[in-house]
């Protein structure tokens, strides 16, 4: 068991580089889980760990230990797929012990520790079966079986669970976070979907283009973005963000002003974007009303409600999410309230926060 | 309106269209006829291993084996005309054996280099190899002939084989195949620690089983069936293979021929293939679509 | 192409690649250089050394008006057998796609010619036209003519084209089976339901759509009929009466191996070289298209 330090990481393809220096410390035992859009980069870092794809510049450390130059086998690391990689023509119990016998373990040890994983993973009856005659979700416990047989200091998932339907992820999803805290080996775990990310990370790594936008505790990734692409990314539906000017403590947009806390207020001038989250905003009288809502489309999802529109008197889309029961319509004019706490602003030039 | 939604009815209780009534004994008909037709050499010859020179040398030739089988079969073998039929079904086997195995064998491990590596000149080699495809050994037969008398390998199962493996079709098939191995079962016999040589053995030889075996039975048939190569390389009749042995016994011209002798090698020399094809059916119909892609 | 995932390793491939490029460059490529070289070189009439001619070879080829006749004789000979194979596999493919029962049946019984040698076929084909005893010649007789394909070119010809598709109809009919089944029924069923008869049927919507099929056929057979055929003809034939029966890689063997004229034949190597070039380009052309597909 160990942690892993990654120092100003980078990675290039001839002369595109599609990591720009990455830093990041993983404690021993916590779950990380590395999120944004495809194409991001999230997959390529995540195999650098491996040592799938070697690193351009920087270094990466697994338990102390500078692994840069090492084979993946060397690195005492175990990777769970996407599309699981178990070998067609092996039995459950051969793909799991294939690494082992490699390594050249004793029979009786292989065998204790391939019994004991499958005990875990409730794949007692099936270690004599072939791959292709299991279920999606028995071969993703055959994958991760074959990860924990190894004993590894850290565990690496690369989007582990988007080859399952819906119903059999979420329960999965429940799967290896327990399993992961009954061992208590460290995870860095790749995915695109950011109720993955929220439900199972300790810290998240919001990555756009090569970067590292945010690390933080998923909370305070939702509560406190970090710039305007994480603020984006993370939450469903997406933040409204829209372009305002901070001017004397206050944000105007479109003629009005808009209430801001007062830990920023201070330091307020120049154009900035305002984003604010639609649970966050509440139909209220028209005397008390931050924002007024011209109804476009309604979706129903039963207990809520997502109201699309445009800010009356301008285009800017803006989405709110309501309360189900109310009777909204398209045309209305709705009116909502809204905490100055939950205003987000960022610098409309660099998509930082302020404050 | 209502005749159309009739004959779509129709359609879908019979399940497929023109398989009903008259047409149908007819198709069978023409089918039974054509397959008798191909047939019939093959009959004519099986009858005409069976009976005596006598009954051949004055048409017509019964329809109905005789009952000289045995006699005709242990003449063949045993003693032939030119070399014992034995002698060249062993020479046969070695060369379509050597053939087949050696072919297998040289393409999966270039095949193997060519897509799981990347080093200086691979798509030289690639090209090097692809470009034999395209050369049958009948275009280049006589420089290939100097190449090997120079190496004294006239007269030897070396000589009947290295030649014929020189061809890319195989190479062609497994990197085909290879190609379509997903990478990540790659990485994750990286991960276990498999190098190249341990992940060869234990992933991609037991993933190409089909394949391998696919490829057997339609160079086999190659390495049997070769006529040429074998014509002008074994010059003694002991190194002589069936199928071009089978030349040395029947004489150009008027002179003699002992006509159930031959038959009954021309049965034999075709059986092996034959037994394979019948028996390895499925694997035989992948092979030969296989290598044509 | 290529592989994301590859080993490094220096050495290990060039390993993997030896036998491959060894064989590769022994047998192929120093003697299709050699082939290359002597096509400017004539022997001298005491035949103790070859003087280089440039590519008088090659211009005497084509002002030879027997090669010129051979290549006319080869055009024929490919075309009678690709029709004549394709023509009647094509009808034994439309009758065991249309029936239900006993499909697999026929299709065993028509495979195996597939692995019968061209020189074995043939021999059968040999034996049942043989002029003296042959089956076939004495029903002719019968019939009142007088069959001699020893004599008669025309007779010759048919002997050997007969030969040739016969052993060649298991292919052409398990490519035509496997692309009608390809064909999905519901287009045939709504052409039968938009009141198209069988025959029509046939013509408008499977013949069309069987043409990528067709095609590739087309070639796999000219290839066939060029270079696999030369036992059939050596067995049966020996290229006459004349050179009735001489195809191109026949008069390679024969000006080469028989006439010792190792500067034509060489040249005429590198002809066909040419032309197999071709026929490979095409087929790859056509199997690009296939892939996109």
């Amino acid at each position: 068991m160990a942690g892993i330090t990654l120092t100003s990481v980078q990675k290039s393809y001839g002369a595109t580089r599609v990591i720009h220096g990455v830093d990041l410390d993983v404690a021993d035992g916590e779950f990380i889980v590395i999120v944004g859009p495809s194409g991001c980069g999230k997959s390529t870092l995540l195999r650098m760990v491996a040592g799938l794809e070697w690193i351009t510049e920087g270094e990466i450390a697994i338990g102390g230990r500078r692994v840069n130059e090492l084979e993946p086998k060397d690195r005492d690391i175990a990777m769970v797929f996407q599309n699981y990689a178990l070998y067609p023509h092996m039995s459950v119990y051969r793909n799991m012990a294939y690494g082992l016998r490699i390594a050249g373990l004793p029979k009786q040890e292989i065998d204790a520790r391939v019994q004991k994983a499958a005990q875990m993973l409730q794949l007692g009856d099936y270690l004599d079966r072939k791959p292709r005659a299991l279920s999606g979700g028995q071969r993703q416990r055959v994958a991760m079986g074959r990860a924990i047989v190894r004993e590894p200091s850290a565990f690496l998932f690369d989007e582990p669970l988007s080859n399952l339907d819906a119903k059999l992820r979420v329960q999965m999803r429940l799967e290896i976070k327990e399993l992961q805290r009954s061992l208590g080996i460290t995870a860095l775990y790749v995915t695109h979907d950011q109720v993955e990310a929220m439900t199972l990370a300790d810290r998240l790594v919001v990555m756009n283009a090569g970067v590292a936008e945010q690390i933080g505790r998923p909370i305070d990734v939702y509560a406190r973005p970090a710039t305007t692409f994480v603020a984006g990314f993370i939450g469903s539906p997406a933040m409204n963000i829209l372009d305002a000017d901070g001017a004397g403590g206050a944000v105007r947009l479109a003629g009005h002003e808009i209430p801001v806390s007062a830990e920023v207020s201070g330091q307020l001038s120049g154009p900035v974007q305002l984003g604010i989250r639609p649970e966050h905003l509440h139909p209220c009288g028209e005397g008390e009303a931050t924002f007024l809502l011209r109804v476009g489309l309604v979706e129903s999802l039963g207990a809520d409600a997502i109201v699309h529109g445009r800010l009356d008197g301008t285009a800017t889309p803006f989405a709110a999410r309501l309360p189900g029961t109310a009777p909204i319509s398209e045309g209305d004019l709705l009116p909502l309230r809204s905490a100055p706490e939950d205003h987000h602003l960022f610098d409309r030039e660099t998509g930082r926060r302020v404050g | 309106m209502a005749g159309l939604a009739n004959n779509r009815a129709l359609a879908a209780r019979t399940g497929m269209v023109e398989k009903r009534g008259i047409g149908r004994v007819f198709t069978h008909l023409g089918l039974i006829l054509g397959i008798a037709v191909i047939c019939f050499p093959i009959w004519v010859t099986l009858v005409a291993s069976t009976v005596t020179q006598q009954e051949i040398t004055h048409p017509p030739l019964p329809l109905i084996p005789g009952s000289h089988a045995w006699e005709n079969y242990s003449r063949a073998l045993g003693h032939g005309i030119v070399t014992p039929v034995w002698r060249m079904l062993l020479n046969s086997t070695v060369m379509a054996l050597g053939i087949t195995v050696g072919k297998i064998v040289i393409s999966l491990m270039s095949a193997f280099a060519i897509v799981y590596f990347r080093f200086p000149f691979r798509m030289l080699c690639f090209w090097l190899i692809f470009i034999t495809l395209m050369l049958p050994v009948e275009v280049r037969i006589l420089p290939t002939y100097e190449v090997v008398a120079n190496f004294g390998m006239l007269n030897t199962y070396a000589g009947l084989i290295l030649p014929l493996i020189a061809s890319a079709t195989a190479t062609f098939l497994f990197r085909q195949f290879f190609l379509t191995v997903p990478d990540e079962l790659t990485e994750a016999a990286r991960m276990d620690g498999a190098g190249p040589m341990r992940f060869f053995w234990d992933i991609l030889l037991p993933l190409s089983r089909t394949n391998i075996a696919a490829l057997f039975v339609i160079l086999f048939i190659y390495g049997w069936n070769q006529y040429l190569w074998p014509l002008l390389i074994t010059t003694k009749p002991e190194m002589n293979t069936i199928v071009m042995g089978i030349k040395h016994m029947m004489p150009t011209g008027d002179d003699f021929v002992e006509w159930p002798v031959v038959m009954a090698t021309a049965i034999l020399a075709m059986l092996p293939p034959v037994l394979v094809v019948v028996l390895m059916q499925r694997l035989f119909v992948k092979g030969l679509v296989e290598t044509e892609k | 192409m290529d592989k994301r995932v590859t080993f490094r390793h220096r050495l290990l491939p060039w390993l993997l690649l030896a036998p491959q490029l060894a064989v590769t460059a022994l047998f192929f490529l120093w003697p299709a250089a050699e082939a290359v070289w002597q096509s400017a070189f004539l022997p001298d009439p005491w035949g103790t050394k070859a003087i280089f001619v440039g590519f008088d070879n090659f211009t005497f080829l084509f002002g030879d008006p027997n090669y010129r006749e051979s290549f006319a004789v080869t055009a024929i000979f490919s075309f009678s057998v690709a029709a004549l194979s394709m023509g009647l596999a094509l009808a034994l493919a439309v009758g065991a796609d249309r029936v239900i029962k006993g499909s697999g049946l026929y299709r065993n019984l028509l495979v195996w010619p597939y692995a019968v040698a061209p020189a074995i076929a043939g021999v059968l084909w040999l034996f049942m036209f043989n002029p003296s005893i042959g089956l076939v010649a004495y029903y002719l007789k019968a019939l009142g003519y007088n069959w001699n394909h020893v004599l008669h070119g025309g007779e010759a010809m048919t002997l050997v084209v007969i030969a040739a598709a016969w052993k060649q109809i298991s292919y052409n009919f398990l490519f035509f089976l496997a692309g009608l089944q390809a064909i999905p029924r519901s287009l045939i069923e709504a052409a039968a339901i938009d009141g198209a008869g069988a025959g029509r049927r046939f013509w408008t919507i499977i013949f069309p759509l069987l043409s990528p099929t067709t095609f590739f056929l087309l070639v796999v057979n000219v290839v066939y009929a060029f270079f696999d055929t030369f036992g059939i003809i050596h067995i049966v034939t020996g290229g006459g009466p004349q050179r009735d029966t001489t195809t191109l890689v026949y008069k390679v063997f024969s000006d080469g191996y028989e006439g010792q004229d190792l500067g034509s034949s060489a040249a005429q190597s590198v002809i066909l070289l040419v032309v197999v070039g071709i026929l490979t380009v095409i087929q790859f052309r056509w199997v690009e298209r296939r892939v996109h597909y």
